[in-house]
């Protein structure tokens, strides 16, 4: 039998570049980030520290988390500032 | 460098004459870590990198894993590359070795063929080239220090063809081509360059334009299908030998093919002998043809891929064989060769009788006595239609 797969990349070579936006790294998610707006002060060290770029910011506002991408690893919940706390860890339903 | 200089003609040992070859090439990058009896092709190298004579980027590692991962590196980014190595160095490349032929990194390496420890020893056999015969690197054997740096040459066109693409190694015995001098014939610089081209990589990690990941986790859905490219590719890799051999015959005078046979054609009895034992051998053929015996030897030159085909066309109707393996595979059932061999001939109408004699490891002597003993007992394999003793342990 023809094997169907034999036009892939030489190598396993990815010969283009940005691909890991199409991998959804979102799917072993444990523990889903919950933003609380009313306490975030929008320094974004949230957005810095995320691991995977999953922190979605508009118009230089923190709005939310790109739930495909977020891993759930908690660590913009512990960068969060002291003073607010506005990102607690909730387990995934 | 030149010892002796006669008309055409220059006085080399196996790993100069592999220096200069390699001075010719001009690759773009060589990262290598000395081991003997390689050692003197890099440290010649060296010379000529510090001299100017080449533009190769020199990359001196702490060890031959590192060396076989900066030329995986600089071939990944585009780079023409070459190193050497031998035994506990290709052992150390081990991991590395796959990774260059699954990345299908055309990288050339020169193997110069030493025993694998313990107990330890410098001298020659193919344990070390042996063990990495299902890395996926195409081998190529090379029975004098002419054919090592004819085989170097031919090697980067094969290994770069786009219908291969996979790393090379260059086989040459130890000491006993690497460290005697031979004179040969060395072509003109401007000739290997117009031979071995310009390579030009399908994809560079350097190339920002056009960028690619290198290395990448697959998973069982595509895995075995990217093995299944490398193993098309590496069965291609025999015509590509084929080819090049013929046109650098037709260019330089000394054409090459997948293996040599020497007075093959009416044998009745032959042995099969990789690299420089096969001399020793054709001087026993010699001297036995002399008495009227009709004997025959067959050296294979390429060894990865095997050439089963060809090599069983060309023994087919010879009605004992010996193959001699300077390794032991330690399966108790034959050396590396032999296994290729006797397997190779299992579809022949007439299947001859073949046996596995294991000789030469850690450099002992393999003399014409040695060889017209072996001849001996293919006779009375001839005469009983029987072989007694499967594999044996010879020149001890
Ligand atoms: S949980 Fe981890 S991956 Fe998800 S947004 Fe926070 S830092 Fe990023
Ligand atoms: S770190 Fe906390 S306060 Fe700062 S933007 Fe992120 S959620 Fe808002």
């Amino acid at each position: 039998m023809e094997d169907k797969k034999t036009e892939l990349p030489l190598g396993g070579i990815i010969p283009e570049g940005g691909t890991a936006h199409d991998y959804s790294t979102g799917g072993w998610r444990k523990l889903r980030p919950i933003v609380d707006k009313d306490r975030c002060t929008n320094c974004l060290i949230c957005w810095v520290m995320c691991p995977d770029s999953a922190v979605i910011v508009e118009d230089g506002k923190m709005v939310g988390f790109d739930l495909e991408h977020c891993k759930g690893c908690g660590i913009c919940a512990v960068e969060c500032p002291d003073k607010v706390k506005a990102i607690t860890m909730e387990e995934e339903g | 460098m030149a010892i002796t200089m006669t008309k055409g003609q220059t006085g080399l040992t196996g790993n100069a004459a592999i220096a200069v070859a390699m001075k010719q090439i001009n690759p773009d990058v060589c990262a290598a870590y000395p081991i003997t009896p390689s050692t003197t092709v890099i440290e010649d190298f060296s010379s000529y990198v510090a001299d100017g004579k080449v533009t190769t980027e020199l990359i001196t590692v702490e060890s031959e894993h590192s060396a076989m991962s900066a030329c995986i590196g600089a071939s990944a980014a585009g780079a023409r590359v070459m190193t050497a190595t031998s035994a506990q160095g290709l052992a150390l490349m081990w991991e590395m070795l796959y990774i260059a032929s699954g990345m299908r990194l055309p990288i050339i390496l020169t193997n110069v063929n030493r025993a694998l420890s313990a107990p330890i020893n410098i001298h020659c056999d193919h344990s070390d080239s042996m063990g990495a015969r299902d890395s996926g690197w195409i081998q190529i054997y090379s029975e004098t220090v002419q054919e090592g740096y004819d085989n170097l040459i031919q090697a980067v066109r094969i290994a770069e063809d786009e219908r291969v693409l996979l790393p090379a190694m260059v086989c040459l015995d130890g000491f006993i081509t690497s460290h005697a001098i031979e004179n040969i014939a060395l072509l003109e610089d401007e000739d290997v360059k117009k031979f071995v081209g310009e390579y030009r990589a399908q994809n560079s990690l350097l190339d920002t334009d056009k960028p690619s990941t290198y290395g990448a986790m697959t998973l069982p859905d595509v895995y075995i299908n990217f093995k299944h490219q490398q193993s098309q590719a590496i069965a291609r890799a025999k015509e590509v030998v084929i080819e090049v051999g013929k046109e650098f015959g037709k260019k330089f005078g000394r054409t090459y093919a997948l293996f040599d046979a020497y007075r093959l054609e009416d044998a009745e009895a032959a042995i099969v002998i990789l690299n420089s034992a096969a001399g020793t051998t054709k001087v026993a053929v010699d001297e036995l043809r002399k008495q009227g015996k009709l004997v025959g030897a067959l050296r294979p030159r390429l060894f990865r891929p095997f050439p089963f085909k060809e090599i069983a066309d060309a023994l087919s109707h010879v009605k004992a064989i010996a193959v001699l393996d300077r390794a032991d595979s330690m399966s108790g059932f034959g050396g590396p060769v032999f296994n290729e061999v006797r397997s190779a001939l299992y579809d022949a109408d007439k299947r001859p009788k073949v046996m596995s004699r294991i000789y030469g490891l850690g450099g002992r002597d393999y003399k014409v006595k040695d060889a017209l003993g072996v001849f001996n007992e293919l006779q009375k394999v001839l005469e009983t239609g029987k072989v007694e003793t499967l594999q044996k342990y010879i020149t001890i």
